[in-house]
């Protein structure tokens, strides 16, 4: 068992890969860039770069409109990118795929056509401390709006959503579930499964936030039970300004429309207007047609890849930075739940994120400093900021060792023994 | 540009001050105070005043941040201590373009040390924080600053 596992990772050619995405190749500050800033957004390999640039190139025009042949091809490509995007989270029909511009307009998709016409005085929306601002904001924003209240469900001090304590916050008065699949400040996966489950039992339904998770772990939105997924094209090595919302059909089918314009209706006359079928209902005006053909390319590319390869290696990667970056003298890692992917979060005795920031740029480090969009979470552990180095299936221990050698190299400019 | 390296800012002086930063403390006799904050890295101070006379008698800040405002706060009190509110604005567009590159320095003192963010223009908005919060004290000015 272990030495057919041992095969199978010697299979994720590194080397190759690396080869796909042509920004790795590059000098920053005289050093070779190490890109350690993948959850806020992923390089975009070859096959994503020359399937946007195909569509320019040639195939360029709008869709679902004209008979000619330029508008035959950009349908049919925008149309198998969202066979792609069905086949991989494994979504029953294509009906089910929106496309949207990311995860923020996901949600915001759901607070307005689902929540708000469910939403009554005293309601509650559960989320948790972990949420990224993009599923905070919109449920506050419709909270103050229908005098409904959001509630949080804690996590502990590893950073862990707690069950029983989630159980706890679910009452006859939840009306909507929201949570993140992945916290990206600390990496944490959430048990999304039993999640859903608890929440169904009580007949309440529940969006999972996967924009940290799809470039990482095998998403099955069949499996997972949820009610709505969502997801941005650009952390999963597509372009930006795509991303797509999973709904189940018959939720999709009985909410109204999110904006209105051309596409997303059958007829119109100044009396009435009927909407299109699913998913066109929420698709108004062109769409970001480039943007979901990269995307479709950016699943291909996955898939080709395997996603279990590549999760394989970002678990090695994520063991091997984690005993590397544990053993520097005053760096505290916030954020060490059992599971998690590879998002290191740290923050150095001494030095602020920002210095640690500008410091490992000049080494061609790319890491990100701040609040990373989740001040609660920053709250939560007693701390400003932190300094985030975050993987893709691209990333190397040789790139970990630079991350390490240069905090050390920092702190002795700071006379911090180390 | 591309040679001004890391040692060129995070200079030894900049890094004692934002270690053990001067003048940090309430100043109970404060006639102005102001508060400055960027919200998007977190940055913040606090500053107070004793002026008499159009001079500052005395200057302090408190505040929380990264070692570039820290030291900018530190270095910024030391210096302006005794001046009169005209030779601070003088200083203040002197620091400005230093930091930004456009001045050499000179007539800075202490605060030359700054010559190294030139380098690095994400971080101007670190050093300038606690002269503009400390405008906003001197005139009175009720809002928070922020340089983002």
């Amino acid at each position: 068992m272990s030495a057919l596992r041992v095969l199978k990772s010697a299979e994720f050619d590194l080397l190759q890969i690396r080869r796909d995405f042509p920004a790795l190749h590059q000098k920053v500050h005289g050093k070779p860039l190490v890109y350690l800033d993948n959850a806020a957004t992923t390089q975009k390999p070859k096959a994503v770069i020359d399937a946007v640039s195909q569509f320019y190139r040639s195939d360029c025009s709008n869709v679902h409109r004209a008979v000619h042949a330029l508008s035959e091809r950009a349908t049919n490509a925008y149309e198998a990118a969202r066979r792609t995007v069905q086949q991989f989270i494994n979504a029953r029909s294509e009906r089910e795929i929106v496309f949207v511009r990311g995860a923020t307009e996901a949600i915001n998709l759901v607070m307005n056509s689902f929540v708000r016409p469910r939403m009554k005085s005293g309601g509650e929306i559960l989320i948790s401390v972990l949420e990224h601002h993009s599923n905070i904001v919109p449920w506050q924003l419709l909270a103050e709006q229908t005098a409904a209240r959001l509630v949080v469900a804690p996590i502990n001090d590893d950073g862990e959503l707690m069950l029983d304590e989630f159980e706890q916050c679910l009452s006859s008065r939840t009306v909507f579930v929201s949570l993140a699949h992945i916290s990206n400040a600390l990496g944490t996966v959430l048990p999304v499964r039993e999640i859903v489950q608890m929440a169904h039992a009580r007949n309440i339904p529940v969006l999972i936030d996967g924009a940290q998770a799809v470039a990482h772990a095998g998403v099955d939105v069949h499996e997972l039970d949820c009610d709505f997924y969502a997801f941005s094209g650009h952390k999963v090595f597509g372009p930006t300004g795509i991303g797509v919302l999973y709904g189940r059909e018959n939720l999709l089918d009985e909410m109204p429309p999110y904006q209105a314009g051309g596409d997303m209706i059958r007829t119109v006359t100044f009396e009435k207007t009927t909407y299109n079928d699913l998913p066109y209902k929420f698709e108004a005006g062109t769409p970001h047609i480039a943007g979901a053909i990269g995307l479709g390319a950016a699943l291909e590319y996955l898939k080709r890849v395997g996603i279990d390869r590549a999760g394989a290696h970002e678990r090695g990667l994520l063991a091997y930075g984690t005993e590397l970056l544990t053993a520097i003298p005053g760096l505290r890692m916030i954020g060490t739940a059992r599971e998690k992917i590879g998002v290191f979060s740290f923050v150095l005795e001494g030095v602020h994120p920002h210095d640690v920031g500008t410091i490992l740029d000049r080494d061609g480090i790319a890491v990100r400093t701040g609040h990373h969009c989740a001040q609660p979470v920053m709250e939560r552990f007693g701390v400003p900021a932190t300094t985030r180095a975050s993987l893709a299936l691209y990333n190397s221990k040789a790139e970990l060792d630079a991350l390490a050698n240069g905090i050390r190299r920092l702190q002795k400019l700071f006379a911090i023994s180390g | 540009m591309n040679d001004i390296e890391i040692a060129d800012l995070y200079q030894e002086l900049i890094v004692d001050h934002s270690r053990r930063p001067r003048n940090y403390r309430r100043l109970e006799n404060a006639t102005h105070q102001a508060e400055g904050f960027n919200p998007l890295c977190g940055d913040k101070v606090k500053v107070y005043v004793d002026l008499e006379n159009d001079v500052v008698r005395d200057i302090s800040f408190e505040g929380e941040g990264c070692a570039i405002s820290k030291a900018s706060a530190s270095l910024m009190t030391e210096t302006i201590k005794g001046k009169s509110k005209a030779e601070v604005e003088q200083l203040f567009s002197r620091f400005r373009d230093l930091a930004t590159g456009t001045g050499d320095g000179s007539g800075l003192g202490k605060l030359a040390v700054f010559s190294g963010l030139r380098g690095f223009p994400a971080r101007v908005k670190c050093a300038t924080l606690v002269w503009h919060t400390l405008r906003a004290a001197l005139e009175q000015t009720a809002n928070i600053v922020s340089t983002e």
